[in-house]
């Protein structure tokens, strides 16, 4: 049974394992060759130099690479907050309302985020729907908050929203309600029982869901280019102009690899700490 | 330990606080769409439906639509043929890399998309090959099919693998207990992994943004048009790409309910 096991398993991943091989892995080989290679060149038949990693300290690219960890960091901060009481009422409280609730939210993932973010700009905007309308009733508008850091970091979190919704809640149903109650008889407060029995009880779940909003967010390029407009440059925004305005495909690359590397690690990270078989439910 | 009244009333009021929130955007565009008005302003004095008829008369606007349509299905049956044997792979056989295949199958998943697109078009620059919308289709399944085939796995994690084996011990090929076992069993994961594959595809903007060439993608046209500056056909359009998913999520929830309807007359007839 073993073996046919064994075969079977390496068959069945076949198709699945092509694909990822053929645009996933080759092309980051690719990406990791281009960054070595001399700046400015479009072939990867140049001795290689080094030279655009100087380049990432030298003109001051590491500053939109710590913008965007840090808006990325206070994002995935605020999400765990707000998401923290509605997983729990999904997972604890809601019976059928958690039904409705998570249909509402996964159909919001399947309208393009350009365009959800592009609704916040048409809603935010000076003479948009909430200062139009302000306006029009009491006589008096107000500066529209578009256009800065913290409108970036609030489309952060509305994005990544569910990503971080879906993981808790999914961690917190893993918490036996008998084990809440008993420390409840004896005698721990409200406080305690977060604190001793929910927190770490829900831990693959908190790990994923930040995980997964902080390395997206890290990676976004939207939310600063649509709600931000270019009030801060992002990471992702350098890599895209090196690629296309600077045509200097060795420093996009280099660019890349520095966030690939540091997503990357987190992932793996991530994902070498957590139970997959015992989140997605195995019953065996 | 149940919380209070007031603590569940609390909560309940807060998730549809954050249903009105998520959706909030999309009533914007939507009122957006039939001002008259080419600069749009609120409160919105004329409305009218002129865009509408613009977008729809428009060359631009159909092939933009018929090249997201292509795109999206054939994304759907290659993540879906894809995911069957990979949520296998994933779940159900347990084989010597089945750790390694898990963890190959997260990471494009956490992976920036534009840096994903980008790594590709370098690729394709490197073997010599000219995006076009079918490169976009290749950029669609790096992040796509991994997802279809977790959605898979979900299902093919609760199924009794006892079912296989007493098929194999009464006899059965391995090619006849996919089709008559695991095929049936897995069908409602493969059914919402379609599903999700087709809309992701069809919304999906940053892995198309460099991967096109000179194709465009409807969402990817109504991003270049936003970070350029408004035209007033961007809210029509996003209305007409909502639209269309929901149209899509509509008639699969027909179709389901329609075959499992059937089957169940046919159950009570027999």
């Amino acid at each position: 049974m073993e073996r046919l096991d064994n075969r079977l398993g390496f068959f069945s991943a076949v198709p699945l394992g092509l694909i990822l091989l053929l645009s996933f892995l080759a092309p980051l080989v690719v990406v990791a060759l281009f960054s070595i290679m001399p700046q400015k060149v479009f072939s990867l038949a140049n001795m290689p130099d080094f030279s655009a990693y100087s380049v990432f300290f030298a003109q001051g690219y590491y500053r939109s690479l710590l913008w965007a960890l840090g808006m990325a960091f206070a994002a995935s901060l605020v999400l765990f907050v707000l998401c923290w009481p509605l997983a729990y009422g999904m997972a604890k409280v809601f019976g059928r309302f958690s039904l409705v609730l998570t249909i509402a939210v996964v159909m919001s993932l399947f309208v393009s985020e350009n365009i959800r973010l592009f609704g916040w700009v048409l809603t935010l905007m000076k003479g948009g729907l909430f200062e139009g309308y302000i306006r029009a009733w009491t006589g008096t508008g107000f500066e529209s908050p578009l256009y800065n850091t913290g409108i970036i970091i609030f489309g952060l979190v509305y994005v990544y929203f569910p990503f971080m919704l879906f993981p808790l809640a999914q961690g917190i149903s893993m918490v036996p309600d008998d084990t809440r109650q008993a420390a409840a008889d004896l005698g721990a407060t409200r406080w305690q029982i977060l604190r001793h029995v929910d927190l770490p009880l829900a831990a693959p779940g908190i790990v994923v869901g930040t995980l997964l909003t902080f390395v997206l967010g890290a990676g976004a390029l939207a939310e600063s280019k649509i709600l931000g407009g270019q009030a801060v440059i992002v990471i992702a925004d350098d890599i895209e102009t090196a690629f296309t305005f600077g045509q200097n495909w060795p420093l996009g690359s280099a660019l890349s690899m520095i966030l690939i590397l540091i997503i990357g690690g987190l992932a793996l990270f991530g994902v070498n700490r957590v139970d997959l078989d015992a989140i997605m439910g195995r019953k065996r | 330990m149940q919380p209070s009244r007031s603590t569940r009333i609390a909560l309940l009021i807060y998730g549809i606080v954050t249903i009105v929130v998520l959706y909030l955007p999309l009533i914007s565009v939507g009122f957006a769409s039939i001002s008259q008005a080419r600069y749009l302003s609120f409160p919105i004095k004329r409305y009218s439906t002129k865009w509408y008829a613009e977008a729809l008369q428009s060359d631009t606007v159909r092939d933009l639509l018929t090249t997201s349509l292509k795109v999206a299905v054939i994304v759907t049956v290659i993540s879906v043929a894809a995911a069957f044997f990979g949520a296998l792979a994933f779940a159900r056989y347990h084989w010597k890399f089945r750790t390694l295949f898990q963890k190959l199958i997260l990471l494009p998943i956490f992976f920036p998309q534009t840096v994903l697109g980008l790594a590709l078009l370098m690729w394709f620059n490197a073997v010599g090959v000219i995006p076009t919308w079918k490169t976009a289709v290749v950029a669609h399944l790096v992040w796509i099919a991994p997802i279809a085939t977790l959605i898979v796995a979900i299902r093919a994690y609760s199924f009794d693998p006892a079912l296989e084996e007493a098929a194999r011990d009464m006899g059965a090929g391995t090619l006849t207990i996919l089709r008559e076992i695991t095929l049936p069993l897995l069908m409602p994961g493969l059914v919402s992994a379609g599903l999700f594959a087709f809309l992701l595809s069809w919304g999906n903007f940053p892995l198309s943004l460099f991967t096109t060439g000179a194709d465009s993608t409807l969402p990817e046209w109504l991003y270049a048009k936003m970070v350029s500056g408004y035209s007033p056909l961007v809210p029509t359009l996003g209305v007409m790409s909502v639209v269309g998913s929901f149209l899509v999520i509509m008639v699969a929830f027909t179709v389901t309910w329609l075959v499992r309807a059937m089957r169940e007359s046919r159950t009570a007839m027999d």
